[in-house]
């Protein structure tokens, strides 16, 4: 680097000059500008946090219905303003470990069956009023109690009972469980005073920043609240959510810097959009995954023959290369991938085999057209998924009938409906939580409709057990039984996609969500 | 009484007669569509337990005669209620939304009306010439791309490369009335793009229609410009198609624009209307739809009138 | 007869050429019509003439076959809507009285129900086949049609040359197809190209709404909106079906115009 380019860079990163002229200067200098971002940005980033400034986040899935009861909170628009105003238990970081939020640390007794949290002190309200251990108990019993009408409620279904002692909080499950915790991280779980009893869908929370304006389904602002503990979030004073629920408008958006941040980037764009000037696309490998169900006690899918063959008919890598355009892995055909902790990664890899499935599906005794139910909602691409399954399929002998739902209703009426459909899982912090959400006998969403007493035995052991050696065994004996008898039709695990612009940086990659599990608008800072 | 004030008086009779049954209709149909609000609101989450909860909350577990009843008694009183979704007040929502659902049409209308009947007229008076095949290619082919691409064509070129307009045309209450046009700038162009063709093409089709007549001939033997012609003396007689094309678009820009308001997010009815659908809203969906039923029984009399008036014989029926 | 002018031959032969493409589209077509051959959004090549589209099909083949069921389906929703909403709209104008205020009534009532919820409605009390489809798409267009043709004939059914015939005592049917009609058809000539191009994006938006045409099977509005994403970074897959759709409307309305022509001059006129 030359000398010249070398002070720009500090005039820029100091902001003595502004990033458009320093791009100006730098390719005048004859440095590429990718090349001339990536420094800015790595210089800036050295500076290390500045206050100050506007974020504008263009953000899909919101719609006009949003309340802000977080009880209802279910899209991605509500997801980013439970982060941005509001404040869990505990949070989960990019390394997936926990960190304190609303509760400054946390013991387990000997059984992992009783857990206290010591509530932080000096925390307040967005009105002035302290947070008390007594309103992050309220909260969680308002998601868990016998009227509770939250989505938090599975969750919230394995503790048994909800007490506070002093600035401490108690919480009682019904069986041991060593990752309660991570359970408490969940986006629905914020406090409220009162826990909202009085005021579900009020504006004061305990987060870093407070409700300004809130426009469902088409902007909210919020403003930094200058009361929030730590001093090390939150950097931007005002941030604006926008609502933009087309992906080419919201790019547009991003590329003529109306919004800094955008999530969702279709994977058919994302290397074209990443070609754009001074435009960051970030990929981050996650739990989420793209599936297809069938319902293991439903004729004709009852026969392990038929789902074999249905699973060795379906062409992963090029369904990852075709609808993920790489942004993803291959599934394996159980709910866990490489970003779970506790992950075996010597189970075989599931893959296309016409021939095997050819085998399996005459072995199953089953002839005629088979119906797959689809949509444009159930995930993005799910419908040219369908239509790829279906030539995969046909190579086999298989014949696949396609049939596209409309995507309203599609959840009440289709997915767990109807024996064999599209899907979207969007993960969990951990094994045991994604296993006992769909696959125990008894879950609320057994959407596979997996009945297998072994299985659920082996899951409540886990549950308990503290030996992660012993533990890692048990989930790898579970994975391989989801894999070879369950319902799940698992092809491939799909990448967040989001993108920033350079007036932003910080960007940190986190697995546990889309926009850094949220926290991209709390976290980040301007880059000037 | 005069016939026409007679006949306004049994229309808006009439009228209100029409918005009661499409009421009933909306809530028949959103009764038959599958789901309801708690399923929709709870979506992949629900459980059980909390979708009864939500229901008995809402008072959804009551026959479906006593929520209509009730609603209808109230709607009469001028209380839309709630939304059933997000708790808020429904007039005022709709209020809101509404303001800027016609603010965009009217833009585009302003725009578009006049200039298709322009258009109209020029293609008739250059029949088969030039400016005649001009625009009716360039309508054709605004008309006949589907909204949505028009829509990022432009967005791409006025917007991303040159930088004019926002692509977001997100207006609010702070903006300047001049700021709020700059705000729909984009959305109104793309409307006025799409219905520019249809009202052009049936401006054009009925005046041809009656150049033929004998007092078209006269106004020609008397030696006037052939526009004055066209724009006096035949048009007057082709206005009842051309009024009710108008009035099919000017329906069409209040209560069709949704792609539109998606492309642009644009905070108008459509989207509204779309998101509580979806989210079996049942009240809020009444309340739009009675708004949308007003707007096109009133849009169909005051094309009716039009009609009327502009045609002698039917003014002074024998 | 003066002959055919140039730009009625140019819409002849583009609508004749998409016609006997979508009939002969099994025999014509390069590929099969789901099947994947290439890479996703290939270039155009001398291997695919018009590249590949979002899955790696070829986009010749996608449009030949997209064009069967585009046309098919929007030609049969424009005859059923054009011949409900005409006859309706005339019978409305010329029995007048309590006929006409009957249908123009029911017809405002159809008119202000949302098409999203009529679509929702019809689509989950149906299976989603062709005729639902054009079914449904004929009888919310034919609203549109039934208030102009009515608007239209009302003009006419006052028009001495009418009342000459009623005089004369012909019966109500004579009037309107031999009286009405005639004199109503430059209008409606011209209500029918458009409403053909709107049957033909209409479709693209009843398959948003998961109404429209069942995959693998295509339309050209469906295939502009698979490959939509692709253009504003000048990936031109959603630009061919765009341009279909779009000469196919000229061609349509270029017909159109040519029997306007005819149609004016067949009045009796001097003629164009």
């Amino acid at each position: 680097m030359n000398d010249q380019l070398r002070y720009y860079l500090a005039r820029a990163a100091a902001r003595k000059m502004d990033r458009r002229a320093f791009m100006g200067k730098a390719a005048a200098l004859g440095v590429a500008s990718t090349a001339a971002t990536g420094l800015l940005t790595s210089a800036v980033q050295a500076q290390g946090p500045t206050r100050g400034g506007h974020l504008s986040v263009g953000l899909q899935g919101g719609e006009s219905t949003n309340s802000k009861d977080p009880a209802t909170y279910a899209s991605q628009v509500p997801f980013m303003y439970s982060r941005i105003t509001g404040e869990t238990l505990v949070n989960i970081n990019s390394a997936g470990e926990l960190e304190g939020a609303a509760a400054e640390e946390w013991s387990a007794s000997a059984d992992a069956s009783t857990w206290r949290f010591k509530i932080r002190s000096g925390m307040q309200f967005h009105n002035g009023q302290p947070v008390t251990a007594e309103d992050v108990a309220q909260s969680l019993r308002r998601h868990s109690n016998e009227d509770s009408q939250s989505g938090a409620l599975g969750i919230m279904r394995g503790v048994a009972s909800i007490t506070t002692d002093g600035d401490t909080l108690v919480l009682q499950t019904e069986t041991p469980n060593a990752d309660l915790p991570y359970l408490l991280a969940d986006y629905h779980l914020i406090v409220q005073p009162n826990g909202g009893m009085d005021d579900p869908a009020g504006p004061i929370m305990s987060g870093p920043y407070r409700w300004v304006d809130d426009e469902p389904g088409v902007r909210h602002t919020f403003e930094r609240f200058d009361g929030y503990w730590n001093d090390n979030v939150a950097h931007f004073e005002t941030i604006e959510i926008l609502v933009i629920n087309d992906a080419t408008a919201r790019n547009s958006a991003l590329q003529s810097g109306q919004i800094q941040m955008a999530n969702r980037v279709p994977p058919s764009v994302a290397g074209l959009l990443a070609r754009a000037p001074g435009v960051e696309v970030v990929s981050t490998a996650g739990r989420g995954h793209y599936v297809f169900i069938m319902h293991a006690n439903t004729a004709p899918f009852d026969n392990n023959h038929l789902r074999l063959a249905l699973k060795l008919a379906i062409d992963r890598e090029d369904m990852v290369n075709r609808i993920l355009r790489g942004y993803g892995s291959v599934g394996n055909d159980m709910p866990i991938n490489a970003a779970y902790p506790l992950f075996d990664d010597t189970i075989p890899q599931r893959t296309y085999d016409p021939d095997q499935a050819r085998f399996h599906y005459e072995r199953s005794g089953h002839s005629g057209p088979i119906d797959l139910r689809t949509a444009e909602g159930a995930f993005p691409g799910a419908v040219d998924a369908a239509q790829l399954f279906k030539e995969s399929a046909a190579a086999a002998g298989i014949d696949l009938n396609i049939i596209r739902e409309p995507n309203d209703g599609y959840w009440s009426e289709v997915w767990n409906v109807k024996p064999f459909s599209a899907s979207y899982w969007g993960g969990r912090p951990v094994q045991d939580q994604m296993y006992s959400t769909a696959y125990l006998s008894t879950a609320d969403w057994n959407d596979t409709r997996f009945f297998n007493p072994q299985f659920d035995a082996l899951l409540l052991e886990a549950r308990g057990e503290l030996n992660l050696v012993r533990r890692k065994e048990l989930y790898s004996q579970m994975g391989r039984m989801v894999r070879d008898e369950g319902g799940l039709i698992a092809p491939m695990f799909n990448d967040f996609i989001d993108a920033y612009n350079g007036d932003v940086t910080g960007w940190v990659t986190n697995p546990n969500g889309e926009m850094m599990n949220g926290f991209a608008p709390v976290l980040m800072w301007s880059a000037g | 009484m005069h016939p026409i004030l007679k006949l306004v008086a049994q229309r808006l009779a009439l009228g209100c007669l029409l918005l009661l049954a499409a009421s009933v209709l909306i809530f028949i149909g959103t009764q038959i569509l599958p789901g309801d609000v708690a399923a929709a609101i709870l979506g992949q989450g629900a459980t059980e337990q909390a979708l009864a909860n939500m229901r008995a909350d809402l008072g959804l577990d009551r026959p479906a005669i006593t929520r209509y009843l009730e609603w209808l008694f109230n709607a009469l009183q001028g209380d839309f209620g709630v939304a059933l979704s997000n708790g808020r007040d429904i007039a005022e929502s709709i209020a809101g939304r509404m303001k800027n659902t016609i603010f965009l049409a009217s833009v585009a209308a302003v725009v578009s009306v006049p200039l298709s009947i322009f258009l109209g007229l020029l293609a008739v008076r250059y029949r088969d010439r030039w400016p005649d095949r001009l625009i009716s290619a360039v309508t054709l082919t605004s008309i006949s791309l589907p909204e949505f691409l028009l829509g990022y064509v432009i967005m791409f070129v006025f917007s991303v490369k040159l930088g004019w307009f926002n692509s977001v045309s997100n207006i609010n209450d702070g903006m300047s009335f001049g700021e709020k046009l700059g705000a729909v700038a984009l959305p109104a162009t793309v409307l006025t793009l799409v219905v520019l063709a249809h009202m052009m093409r049936m401006t054009r089709a009925a005046i041809l229609n009656v150049m033929q007549s004998a007092y078209v001939e006269t106004a020609e033997l008397k030696g006037l410009r052939r526009f004055t012609i066209i724009a006096r003396h035949a048009m007057p007689n082709a206005i009842a198609p051309i009024v009710n094309v108008v009035m099919l678009n000017l329906a069409y820009l209040v209560v069709g624009v949704v792609v539109i308001e998606v492309v642009f997010v644009y905070p108008g009815m459509g989207q509204y209307l779309v998101d509580h659908v979806s989210k079996r809203d049942v009240p809020v969906v009444q309340a739009s739809g009675l708004i949308f039923a007003t707007i096109y029984i009133g849009l169909n009399l005051l094309a009716d009138i039009i009609s009327i008036l502009s045609n002698p014989r039917l003014r002074h029926p024998k | 007869m003066k002959g055919i002018p140039i730009s009625a031959l140019l819409g002849l032969f583009f609508t004749v050429l998409y016609f006997a493409a979508a009939i002969l589209a099994p025999w014509i077509a390069p590929y099969g019509m789901s099947e994947i051959v290439g890479d996703v959004w290939e270039p155009a090549s001398t291997q695919f003439w018009l590249g590949t589209d979002n899955l790696g099909r070829d986009l010749l083949t996608r449009l030949i076959y997209g064009g069967r069921n585009t046309i098919f389906v929007a030609s049969m929703a424009t005859a059923l809507s054009f011949s409900l909403g005409a006859i309706l709209g005339f019978s409305a104008a010329v029995y007048g009285g309590w006929v006409d205020q009957a249908l123009a009534r029911f017809n405002d009532l159809v008119m202000s129900i949302p098409t999203l919820i009529f679509a929702l409605v019809v689509l989950s009390v149906m299976p989603v086949t062709l005729t639902v489809l054009i079914l449904v798409m004929g009888l919310l267009d034919s609203t549109r049609v039934f208030r102009l043709s009515r608007a239209v004939a009302v003009d006419i059914n006052v028009m001495d040359y009418v009342e000459a015939a009623r005089l004369r005592g012909e019966g109500q049917r004579w009037v309107i197809f031999r009286e009405i009609l005639p004199n109503a058809l430059s209008p409606l000539v011209a209500e029918l190209g458009l409403r053909f191009i709107f049957a033909i994006l209409f479709i693209s938006t009843l398959s948003f709404l998961g109404l429209g045409i069942q995959p693998p099977e295509a339309d050209w509005g469906g295939i502009v909106k698979e490959n939509r994403e692709g253009i504003v970074y000048g990936i031109p897959a959603a630009l061919w079906p765009a341009v279909a759709i779009v000469t196919l409307s000229i061609s349509v309305n270029l017909v159109a115009d040519w029997v306007l022509n005819r149609t004016t001059s067949l009045k009796g006129g001097r003629g164009a």
